[in-house]
């Protein structure tokens, strides 16, 4: 009958709520009755909030520019007409050093021909992390900054990325509720990395075009006081630098007026130098790490470092990331977290091998500075030919683009409008400003070295037609 | 100066969340400033309070070897490796999605399947709790866990979550089985309490006790979490060591398939990992397998915070896709689990009278000491356990630090070691008890029942030969994966 079967769906919890309602319908038509569905819904089970938060930051077009890549990506065999990524900050253009160093030391192969050590390797799980490897970084992070730094083997902290260690470090240094203080613009990463589990929250440090985006101590001062008017306790300042997306270092000053904020302010400072390696001229960096040894680490118990070998390396798929910090509690807490988030034992041991050849290591930092910076001037002179200018960078993977004369209106709206015209039509992915909280419309992170010289050309090409287009509409 | 206080650290970080200060650990810090090795320190502690499984290396190496394409350092295998330390996508290589989806199935006898598409990648077990905690318990939640259970459950569910847990108590009664009785207890008591519970979770097989749950409990136990809407999470990171057929192994994923059982899947979440059933705890492999959507792509995200190692995926999914590998390797490291496990639980039993909770599974035994406490008291069980330290130098885990309920229980590891060590373990324990009349006396009192492998042995002498022939006896069935034996139609 009708009625018994209406009872067994509605019970049912085999089929979803969609299911039922369509099951129901067809009941409605076979028996020629008036059926209103009497669906009783099985109470969902509670998940937490932050599971149900969108704090993830996924939906951000940030990364529906990246699906869109996906959809259609671009291969100048088969798809020359493909989307372009170049909204991903990899570094590719170094690969062949890696892959001539494996071929010619197949030893740094755990389980590889002869297998020797595989037992232990495999069964490692020590969270201080392998002492070759931990060794291997400290001095690397050294060589990176032409020996003006010295970093202690045992200050070294390991985790599964540097996604990680900015979670960690923030589980340390912040409760609940409390806010950390983030230049803008900013890696649309931190929304999710010091946020989501955490409880954290970010006051932005508002930065701005008049002075090529640097830090200010008004702005500092300001984001401090916006906080607490909104009742958050600051528990530091996270800087990037190199910067990401500006592809700029921090200047010497600017590092100096910060350790004076903090220490003024009682709160910490974290430096997240995961593009150090990607700086054009060596001389032009400056860590935190000097600032302290000028200072004769006087005020260090309240700097970290965050690294990683993603992006100077390119080894973004084997999760190497490390927190470097002055404090030694910080130090031993965020060991025994990191036991969350560890660093395969098979991928230390690849790593220690590689970075301990100091000859390997050497030649590697300069030729892939050399080969970066070479991309950037092919980028920004291309651009520039196109009638765009970029703001002046020394760094990283990308440049910051400035289209805001080309704003239809200079609003947030405006700049996704272009970023849209940019991505199905240009066929190209770069990432907006405003995914990276920028205060001003209308500038663009492009990314140039994870794709090849031809695909550069290519993506070049297209914004020279783009340009030259809109020339043409804007004259008729 | 500066002067850096306390507050300037988050309440976390200045907690004792870690769990560090637990005597699980003291055990560890002993057997560091003193390990035992075979030459150099023989009079040195041994490591018995480690639940690694270091039995059958060999195997895995003579695969590696014959497998350069593995590894992407060798030059076999460099080609691939560009294409491999670029890939970050917190989806995981699919070859390694279905690798290990087949392994899973494969340890559980192939009687469910597992989708590799729902597959979640964590930093190890350990990463996969803390991160099943957050998708599914605010803070100020609480899971119920029956004890003993793991002791580093404590931080991985508890620390960085703000998640509460509450135990449910198992007594030697019944062989520490957990009793619907004593879950709807401990749930009333959260109720009472004002305590939100937002899931059970299970390790089964169980550290430390060794055993596995059958099949009705655990259909109890999926029943008592669809009436009450609440989660259930089993951590099934011992599947494989499951080294008897009878009791056979159970999945919860075999019990949501059943005909006789209603169950909403949305509750059901399995934590898996290849530390204990491979022997590759420092790969990092943990594993998320939820049957409901939402958590699983919440899960995902979450991924990003400890994904497995590219290079370790890479290897994983060739070593695991090679399935003449894993079914030689599955088959014989039950093998040799048996053969070390019942090697040790009789001859501590022959030898010393020290019974071991009945087991079919893990990578320890759930010793009982209990006839040795003076009283039965936990500062007794601490004593006793400094004593078995600096006496007889083995570190084994006290009962209490995995919050069992009665003192005297103790956790002996048989799988992180080889046969030298093992026999000399257990001559330390002999000798020990031999030189202490009263304790020797204590143990004689015990009144045993037979298990029903005993059977008449020269006490002293236990050939592995045959310790193999006795074992292969208690574990023949049609539907274990373990070698048939001539012996088995003898004896049978």
């Amino acid at each position: 009958s009708p009625s018994s079967s209406l009872s067994l769906i509605s019970h049912t919890q085999q089929l979803s709520l969609e299911e039922k309602v369509s099951f129901i319908k067809l009941l409605a038509r076979q028996y020629t009755v008036n059926i209103m569905p009497i669906v009783i819904e099985q109470p969902t089970v509670g998940l937490s909030k932050v599971a149900l938060s969108k704090t993830h930051g996924e939906d951000s077009p940030y990364f529906a520019g990246w699906k869109a890549y996906d959809e259609n990506p671009y291969d100048n065999t088969n798809n020359p007409s493909g989307v372009i990524q170049m909204g991903l900050a990899e570094n590719q253009v170094s690969f062949d050093l890696l892959e001539d160093y494996l071929e010619q030391h197949s030893e740094a192969s755990s389980g590889g021909k002869g297998a020797p050590g595989f037992r232990e390797i495999a069964l490692f799980q020590d969270y201080h992390g392998l002492k070759s490897f931990r060794h291997a970084m400290a001095t690397f992070m050294e060589q990176i900054r032409g020996g003006r730094a010295k970093f202690d083997p045992h200050r070294i902290v390991l985790t599964a990325g540097a996604t990680a260690a900015n979670e960690l470090l923030t589980f340390i240094l912040a409760d609940p509720g409390d806010a950390l203080l983030v230049p803008t613009p900013y890696y649309p990463g931190f929304d999710r990395d010091l946020r989501w589990r955490t409880g954290v929250k970010i006051v932005p440090i508002q930065c701005d075009s008049s002075n090529n985006f640097q830090i200010t101590p008004q702005a500092l001062e300001a984001a401090y006081q916006n906080a607490e008017t909104m009742n958050m306790k600051v528990r530091g300042v996270l800087i990037t630098n190199p910067s990401n997306p500006l592809g700029a270092t921090i200047q010497r000053s600017v590092l100096e007026e910060l350790l004076d904020f903090v220490t003024r302010k009682n709160i910490h400072l974290v430096s997240d130098e995961i593009y150090s390696g990607s700086v054009f001229s060596s001389s032009e960096f400056i860590s935190i790490a000097e600032i302290l040894e000028a200072h004769d680490y006087k005020k260090s118990e309240r700097v970290h470092i965050v690294y990683s070998l993603s992006k100077d390396l390119g080894l973004p798929g084997f999760r190497v990331g490390t927190i470097y910090s002055y404090n030694d509690k910080v130090v031993t807490t965020a060991r025994r977290m990191s036991s969350f988030t560890l660093i395969s034992s098979q991928t230390q041991h690849l790593l220690a091998s590689m970075l301990s050849n100091q000859k390997f290591t050497e030649n590697y930092i300069k030729t892939n500075r050399e080969r970066l910076r070479k991309r950037y001037e092919m980028i920004i002179g291309g651009l520039r030919s196109a009638g765009i200018e970029c703001l002046k960078g020394n760094a990283g993977l990308f440049c910051w683009m400035n289209l805001s004369p080309l704003l239809d209106e200079p609003t947030r709206e405006g700049e996704l409008a272009l970023w849209n015209s940019m991505l199905h039509e240009v066929k190209l992915n770069i990432s907006p400003g405003s995914s990276c909280h920028c205060s001003e419309p209308g500038w663009f992170r492009v990314c140039f070295a994870n794709i090849g010289e031809k695909t550069l050309e290519v993506a070049l090409k297209r914004i020279h037609n783009f340009m030259a287009q809109r020339g043409k509409e804007i004259r008729t | 100066m500066f002067r850096l206080s306390c507050k300037l650290l988050s309440k976390v970080a200045t907690s004792d969340g870690h769990g560090e200060n637990s005597p699980y650990f003291d055990g560890w810090k002993a057997y560091e400033s003193d390990p035992y090795h075979p030459i150099n320190n023989p009079e040195g502690v041994i490591q018995m309070g480690l639940a690694e499984n270091q039995l059958c290396f060999d195997v895995i190496q003579n695969w590696l070897m014959n497998n350069p394409k593995a590894s992407i350092c060798t030059p076999e295998g460099v080609d691939a490796f560009k294409e491999i330390a670029i890939f970050q996508d917190y989806h995981g290589l699919s070859e390694f999605r279905e690798a290990v989806a087949k392994f899973m199935a494969k340890v559980r006898g192939n009687n469910v399947k597992f989708d590799p598409d729902r597959i979640v990648m964590s930093g190890g077990a350990t990463g996969a709790h803390e991160m099943i905690a957050f998708c599914l318990a605010d803070p100020g939640d609480a899971f119920l866990v029956p004890t003993p259970y793991y002791p580093a459950f404590d931080r991985d569910l508890k620390w960085r979550t703000g998640v509460q847990i509450i135990p449910v108590v198992c007594k030697s009664s019944n062989n520490f089985k957990v009793t619907r009785e004593a879950i709807e207890g401990a749930y009333k008591g959260a109720e009472e309490a004002n305590i939100r519970v937002q899931g059970l979770l299970i390790t089964n097989p169980s550290n430390p006790l060794g055993t596995t749950l059958d099949r009705e409990t655990l259909k109890s136990l999926v029943r008592f979490v669809n009436e009450k809407n609440i989660h259930l999470v089993c951590d099934e990171i011992y599947a494989a060591t499951v080294f008897m057929s009878e009791p056979n192994y159970v999945s919860v994923a075999e019990i949501i398939e059943e005909e006789d059982i209603e169950c909403n899947p949305d509750l059901i979440h399995i934590v898996y990992s290849l530390s204990k059933d491979m022997g590759f705890p420092g790969f990092r492999v943990g594993i998320v397998y939820s049957y409901n959507d939402r958590v699983m792509n919440c899960a995902r995200k979450m991924s990003s915070f400890g994904l497995v190692s590219s290079q370790t995926q890479h290897m994983i999914a060739s070593m695991l896709s090679d399935e003449e590998f894993v079914d030689k390797f599955i088959t014989e490291s039950k093998t040799r689990l048996a053969v070390r496990q019942q090697y040790f639980s009789m001859g501590l039993y022959d030898q010393v009278g020290i019974r071991c909770l009945k087991s079919n599974a893990g990578l320890f035994v759930w010793m009982d000491l209990r006839k040795l406490l003076k009283e039965q008291t936990f500062e007794d069980e601490m004593a006793l356990w400094k004593v078995i330290i600096d006496e007889v130098r083995l570190n084994v885990s006290p009962g209490s630090s995995f919050h069992c309920s009665e003192p005297g229980w103790f956790r002996v590891c048989f799988a992180n070691m080889d046969d030298k060590a093992m026999e000399l373990a257990l001559t330390r324990i002999r000798n020990f008890v031999l030189k202490n009349k009263d304790i020797a006396l204590s143990l004689k009192k015990q009144c045993w029942h037979s298990s029903n492998l005993r059977l008449n042995l020269s006490s002293r002498n236990l050939s592995s030969r045959r310790m193999e022939e006795i074992m292969l006896v208690g574990m023949m069935s049609p539907h274990s994966p373990l070698p048939q034996s001539p012996l088995l139609q003898a004896r049978t």
